[in-house]
């Protein structure tokens, strides 16, 4: 039996963040698209931990910035989701092919 | 104690006005045009404050920090809020959610404010999002507008996208070095392969919020839907601060990676100048328009930031002052054109001088200092980013950027001679041009032909760089 280390945590956290990534860019529907960046956060926030108990355990740093990622993403989804909302109501939809009236 | 008020008066001033709007919120309605007034005494009372009783000096154990050229670039951006509540006077009055647009505005300011004292990354991270949130909030402030939801679902999304990235640049600073203090961090930092990693995601999040080219998908999108003053705070406030804060980072916290962010930052800047000049010359919506004129700008900021001396941060801090005035007042006649006469294409400007001569006038001298050409304070400006970039002796670059500042000239000067000379059977007919929104165009006028002709400015700006 392995015992994970920094190196399987980071494999796993820099997946995440391309995951994320490829669903920002590849998803047409905004609520998704919003889930991908919430992946995104939170491979970082496994980076951080990780870094922080593996290489740095006597600085704090690390766990101090996870928590605040965690409440910065949930006002920044507010945010986003109260926008989404506004623009269902203008729009009909929350595809993203459908917001397309400014171009180029 | 007494520290904390002296060193953080301008956060404090500011948080205060924005109790005081959310206590008139709540309170018995005041009619939109005396609170628009209220308002800008306010503000007027926060722009003056920055001047008195300021300290150097740093809080919290080293994340918050303040010098003179911090308080200098402070009240920078205090004035082009100060002139933003002046110029869309019309379209404030006409809103029905007067206060929560300045409690918005007023909050990103704060982020603002925190950004450039920050002296921690954590500190960094938690004003950039107080910074750009609410920007997305404003950008729906017409919610009849398909276009406005469209644009703000554009810029929370970018914006969140780009904090990811930053984050993740952060973690893997955090990872190589163990610290995330400013302090610390260029004696730790050598250029090693993976905080060349961390330093490409961190600079790729400051591309985002400055709009650098491959990164400028948003703007035009997002200038061009939000209603005008949103847009004017974005192009001006925000990017002002952005690049306020970008050349503090690049200067004193990756110091010791130049030779990478040097070559970046030529190349990006090549780049974004010939495409925002481009782009420019096809755009038919004045928004859009000076949309890619502000990237071709954002372009010409970098030669400056490129010279890593004391010399390109002074050039960068008066460059914008003086984009403050000259965008501002672009922008605010085009608001009004918009509130009043709900028009944006550029055919419509044709024969603007037959009816509107004060307007034509303003947006023209404007115009003239957007594109660098001498009696206005654009030129000087330029100048001396172009000076600042020379002092690397890399004269290809400064040579194209140069080649760009006379291919700038085409398109500005194209919408000059719509407003002139071309005849319209159809012009904007004359528009009110109310007390509030003559005083902020004459006071952009006066800053646009002043600030060059002035020289203890610059030699100002120089001594605290």
């Amino acid at each position: 039996m392995i015992t994970p280390g920094l190196y399987h945590i980071l494999f796993i956290s820099t997946a995440l963040f391309f995951i994320g990534m490829y669903g920002f860019f590849a998803r047409k529907n905004l609520i998704t698209m919003l889930m991908s960046i919430e992946l995104i956060l939170n491979s970082v926030n496994l980076n951080f931990i990780a870094f922080n108990k593996y290489l740095w355990p006597g600085r704090l740093d690390g766990v101090f910035f996870t928590i605040f990622i965690i409440a910065i993403a949930a006002a920044e989804a507010a945010v986003a989701i109260a926008i989404i909302i506004n623009l269902y109501r203008s729009h009909k939809s929350i595809d993203v092919e459908q917001t397309e009236e400014m171009k180029y | 104690m007494n520290e904390f008020f002296t060193l953080m008066k301008s956060e404090l001033v500011v948080t205060i006005i924005l109790f005081l709007l959310l206590f008139i919120k709540i309170g018995k309605g005041m009619s939109n045009e005396r609170l628009l007034v209220f308002i800008q005494v306010l503000l007027l009372i926060n722009f003056i404050a920055g001047f008195v009783a300021n300290e150097e000096g740093s809080l919290f154990g080293g994340l918050y920090y303040t010098g003179e050229m911090i308080v200098l670039q402070k009240n920078i951006l205090n004035l082009g809020v100060l002139l933003i509540s002046l110029l869309f006077a019309d379209w404030f009055i006409k809103s029905s959610h007067l206060p929560e647009f300045f409690i918005l505005m007023l909050s990103s300011l704060l982020g603002m404010f925190f950004l450039l004292s920050s002296g921690n990354l954590l500190m960094f991270y938690l004003s950039l999002e107080l910074a750009s949130i609410p920007v997305a909030a404003m950008a729906n402030f017409d919610l009849q507008k398909r276009t406005s939801s469209e644009a703000a679902m554009k810029m929370i999304l970018t914006s969140a996208f780009s904090s990811g990235i930053l984050l993740f640049g952060i973690s893997l600073v955090y990872g190589a070095t163990g610290t995330i203090s400013f302090e610390a961090l260029p004696a730790l930092l050598s250029a090693a392969p993976l905080q060349v990693m961390a330093f490409i995601f961190l600079f790729a999040a400051f591309a985002f919020k400055l709009s650098i080219v491959p990164f400028h998908l948003w703007t035009a999108d997002v200038y061009q839907g939000s209603p005008t003053a949103t847009t004017a705070f974005l192009s001006v406030i925000s990017k002002g601060a952005f690049a306020f804060v970008f050349v503090t980072v690049l200067y004193k916290v990756f110091q010791p990676l130049h030779s990478v962010w040097y070559n970046l930052i030529m190349l990006l800047s090549i780049v974004t100048m010939i495409v925002g000049n481009l782009f420019a010359l096809r755009q038919q919506n004045i928004k859009r328009f000076l949309a890619f004129s502000s990237i071709a700008q954002v372009g010409f900021i970098l030669v400056g930031i490129s010279s890593n001396t004391a010399e390109g941060t002074a050039s960068v801090v008066y460059f914008i002052l003086i984009y403050i005035f000259s965008n501002l007042a672009a922008f605010g006649v085009v608001g009004l054109i918009a509130s009043q006469a709900n028009r944006e294409s550029i055919n419509d400007y044709r024969g603007l001088y037959q009816t509107n001569k004060f307007l034509s006038w303003m947006i023209a001298l404007a115009l003239f200092s957007l594109a660098g050409i001498p009696p206005t304070a654009g030129f000087f400006g330029k100048l001396f980013l172009i000076k600042a970039g020379a002092s690397q002796a890399n004269y290809f670059y400064i040579i194209i950027a140069a080649v760009n500042l006379v291919v700038s000239l085409y398109y500005y000067l194209k919408i000059i001679r719509a407003i002139f000379m071309e005849p319209n059977e159809q012009p904007i007919a004359a528009i009110r041009v109310s007390f509030s929104v003559k005083l902020g165009l004459v006071i952009c006028a006066a800053g646009i032909i002043l600030t060059g002709l002035i020289g203890w400015i610059y030699d100002y700006i120089q001594l605290l760089g």
